[in-house]
């Protein structure tokens, strides 16, 4: 089996992840629920999964706050920040757990490409905020986050960054690109579990809490605490899952993120150079731009959905199929689906040479048919 | 076993990952002290303390100011 869709979720997980993950399941405690031996071991961990998150982020341990991935992220920011009296522009990379919270808030909304030059054109008076993904998950496109964050500071706008697809891959820093928030997930290219993610965020950033609840302190106030991160952290924290990021986060400083990114971008650019030379494919990428290891393509006359399920039934080779959850930018291609290839470090230059063979086999096949 | 009360010098903090970060770095410091649970004659309801038996508030003032630490409260208590 050759695994490519770890946009979706990254394939492969450190061993010390998964071990550490079991053994804190056999010795489990709450914490910041009282200081029982379990629970103290809990909320040291946590402290200190915060603090390597702090330090990969450039933000401040107390100003990371965890969640259940980058959609109750990104929910939260957008829900609790903003209201429909607001202005805001995003970009047609972004996903549906940007867009859908936008459209539910019924804010002014501006969609436009992701440089800096694009988003100054649509800045207006009642202009709040630019949310922009830092990488599209769909074409694995980079966007400038630290330029767009330096310009949203030096206009008085806030800046939301969506990192689902480059934490882990990309360096993101808070205070270097001047940014206010950045929403990431656990599951992708932080190799930790699904069902934890986060928001680092900046000074004097009053975010709204989506939900109020236990917080295991002033526990006779009616109102939910104001500090973070319990301000936005209600109940029971996803233990497990912060255990798994916090030994996943010492793998990735060892391997050195910046080789991570070396390796699938190298592996995606041998695909595309590959694939160039075949008649009938499209591949969604546009030469003056950078991108990660992610490549997005159709063949001409077959339908995304069928192209995957070939690929998995006949091959082995596990891609996803459709729109990505990521409507705007098909929009944009003229497409209405594609087939993503999404390399990572489970994979080896063969998986690209065995990939390539697999859709030139596809596209004979079909020219016979056809 | 412990059942007499002792008198501890108390630091409270605005937020639970505060006093942890308290924790760890007295640690890292060799400074003496642990963690406790609110005592009720500081305030009602729950959540985590410093408390030390180091009864010296310069001490700690200066110790806090110089580690960046930010607390709510310093007081000495009968826990």
């Amino acid at each position: 089996m050759i695994y490519a869709d770890n946009a979706a979720t990254t394939y492969f997980k450190p061993e010390k992840t998964i071990a550490a993950v079991c053994e804190y399941l056999k010795h489990p405690g709450n914490p910041g629920r009282g200081n029982n031996h379990m629970a103290m071991d809990a909320a040291r961990m946590v402290l200190d999964t915060r603090i390597k998150l702090a330090d990969l982020f450039d933000c401040d341990f107390d100003h990371v706050v965890f969640t259940s991935g980058v959609t109750e992220s990104l929910n939260t920011v957008i829900q609790g920040l903003f209201g429909p009296q607001d202005h805001i522009i995003t970009t047609y990379m972004e996903h549906n757990s940007v867009l859908r919270p936008l459209y539910r808030l019924g804010c002014r909304l501006s969609v436009c490409g992701g440089s800096t030059e694009e988003i100054k054109k649509h800045i207006r008076s009642d202009t709040k905020a630019v949310i922009i993904n830092h990488v599209s998950n769909v074409t694995g496109e980079i966007n400038d986050i630290e330029g767009i964050g330096k310009f949203c500071r030096q206009n008085g706008l806030l800046s939301v960054a969506d990192t689902a697809q480059s934490a882990g891959v990309l360096p993101v820093s808070l205070k270097e690109s001047e940014l206010d928030v950045i929403c990431f997930t656990g599951h992708k290219g932080l190799l930790a579990m699904q069902g934890i993610g986060g928001i680092c965020l900046g000074e004097d950033i009053d975010i709204r809490p989506l939900k109020v609840g236990g917080s295991g302190f002033a526990s006779f106030d009616t109102e939910h605490p104001k500090q973070y991160p319990s301000a936005l952290e209600a109940g029971t924290l996803n233990v497990p899952g912060i255990v798994s990021l916090n030994r996943s986060l010492d793998f990735l400083k060892e391997c050195g993120i910046e080789n991570i990114l070396r390796h699938e971008q190298l592996l995606a650019e041998e695909f595309c150079r590959i694939l160039s030379s075949f008649d009938g494919v499209k591949v969604y990428r546009e030469k003056e731009k950078e991108y990660t290891g992610i490549v997005s393509l159709n063949v001409e006359g077959m339908d995304a959905a069928a192209v995957s399920d070939i690929l998995s039934r006949e091959y082995g080779i596990e891609t996803r199929a459709g729109a990505h959850c990521a409507p705007l930018i098909h929009e944009h291609y003229g497409t209405e689906s594609t087939v993503r290839f999404s390399f990572g470090i489970n994979n080896r230059k063969e998986d690209i040479r065995e990939c390539s063979e697999a859709l030139k086999e596809i596209i004979k096949i079909r020219g016979h048919e056809a | 076993m412990r059942v007499n009360t002792s008198e501890y010098m108390i630091i409270t903090f605005s937020e639970t990952t505060r006093a942890l970060y308290m924790e760890r770095i007295c640690k890292e410091d060799g400074v003496h002290g642990r963690i406790i649970p609110l005592p009720k004659s500081v305030d009602a309801g729950c959540g985590l303390v410093w408390a030390s038996e180091k009864r010296d508030r310069v001490f700690w003032i200066t110790y806090m100011e110089n580690r960046g630490i930010e607390y709510e409260e310093i007081m000495e208590v009968s826990v």
